[in-house]
């Protein structure tokens, strides 16, 4: 079977999922950015935004399980950052997917690259 | 001015940017961070986090349309994305190490380097040449899509390209962007992948990349959610736009728009680097 790319059967059906799932990702960390948004105006809106003195974020928004937690309370800003954790994690929910699609095909070379990538992330993600 | 306010008239610049970015293929998260300290008086800590959102949101949409369309080349990105994401976790230590200022003047530094990359006729160089025996090993060979059916070419100077990206990483973790131009020129120039091939394996690489120095800035508080939001649904919805846009569109003039907003952006951010004003 000819495709237009040229390329296997097998890899492009890993190409349509790993579309599918960054499609997919970006919808729902927009939807779950744009509710929080939402929320985070009808409480904030009306206050006077000062971005001009750095002073980093509380531990609600600058850890993952603070923002779970934040989240799960419904407080408007935690739902924002929710969102963008969750694009966050897209692009590498895409390598956890491509690797385990190398792993499928016995790609092994592959499978050992993809997962030196994924570790760097789950570092950064985690320990940050 | 109220927080309300505030969010729009940065959603409507962001989408602009968004809009854009997309129309030249130069993407909007160059100009994120200068729209946000020069225009809105934005910490450029707070700038880098939310363009490195909106980078992520970006490239993620445009990356699922490529790979779906077989132009990306998978195993060539996953390799690439070993050096981009060690350089984009170095990017992002050294930004803890150097003052806001320093930052300032590369980031005037890599616009003008970007402005003069857009102005730039490009060429498509031969994809031909001896077999690389890296490349061979790595089983990097591929083919794309064209008019005329599948088009094989051969992938070269891999250790090259490696390195460069190497540097695309510590930019994008540095700055707060996806450093489309420095990968693209790895790719296109170093390894001579076909320019389709270079760009959208480029875009599908620049979310990996944004994610590795984005979880280090979520955890130092770089990325402030009231800030963020109107930040990445501007730049998305623009980027949307003008992907959409993009086929009915005479871009030349359009480049050397940009081209001279990004310039004067530039003068901007290294005229405050230098006195100190930011």
């Amino acid at each position: 079977m000819t495709t237009t790319s040229g390329h296997a059967p097998a890899e492009e059906r890993v190409e349509q999922m790993v579309g599918n799932l960054l499609r997919i990702g970006v919808l729902v960390a927009a939807a779950v950015a744009l509710l929080g948004g939402i929320a985070f105006m009808i409480h904030h809106g009306s206050l006077v935004p000062d971005h001009s003195v750095f002073r980093g974020q509380p531990a609600m928004l600058s850890s993952l399980t603070g923002v779970i937690a934040g989240a799960s309370a419904l407080q408007p800003a935690a739902i924002v950052q929710l969102g963008i954790v969750l694009l966050i994690a897209t692009p590498v929910a895409r390598v956890l997917l491509t690797l385990i699609a190398f792993a499928l095909q016995r790609d092994w070379m592959y499978v050992l690259i993809s997962a030196i990538v994924l570790a760097l992330l789950a570092y950064s993600l985690i320990v940050g | 001015m109220n927080v309300l306010e505030l969010s729009i008239l940065i959603f409507t610049g962001a989408l602009a940017a968004g809009l854009l970015g997309a129309l030249t293929g130069l993407g909007g998260g160059i100009v994120i961070v200068p729209l946000l300290t020069l225009v809105f008086k934005v910490d450029i800590r707070y700038a880098i986090g939310a363009s490195l959102v909106s980078v992520i949101a970006t490239s993620s949409g445009a990356a699922a349309a490529y790979v779906k369309e077989g132009f990306t080349n998978v195993r060539v990105g996953m390799l690439l994305e070993v050096a981009t994401t060690v350089g984009a976790l170095t990017g992002a230590f050294v930004a803890g190490l150097v003052s806001p200022r320093v930052i300032a003047i590369i980031f005037g530094l890599v616009l003008l380097q970007s402005a003069w990359q857009t102005t730039r006729q490009r060429v498509e160089h031969g994809t031909g040449g001896p077999p690389d025996r890296i490349a061979r090993w790595l089983r990097l060979d591929s083919s794309y899509p064209t008019a005329e059916g599948p088009q094989r070419y051969q992938v070269q100077h891999v250790p090259l390209g490696f390195g460069i990206m190497y540097l695309a990483g510590i930019l994008s973790g540095l700055l707060g962007i996806g450093s489309g131009v420095v990968k693209v020129l790895a790719m296109d120039r170093a390894m001579r992948l076909p320019f389709k091939v270079s760009t959208t394996t480029s875009n599908f690489m620049i979310g990996v990349t944004a994610a590795a120095s984005a979880g280090v800035y979520l955890h130092r508080g770089y990325i402030d959610p009231g800030l963020a939001f109107p930040v990445m649904l501007g730049v998305l919805c623009g980027a949307l736009g003008g992907a959409r846009a993009l086929p009915n569109f005479k871009t030349p003039r359009l480049r050397l728009i940009f081209a001279i907003v990004v310039v004067v952006m530039a003068f901007e951010m290294l005229y405050n680097g230098i006195t100190g004003s930011i």
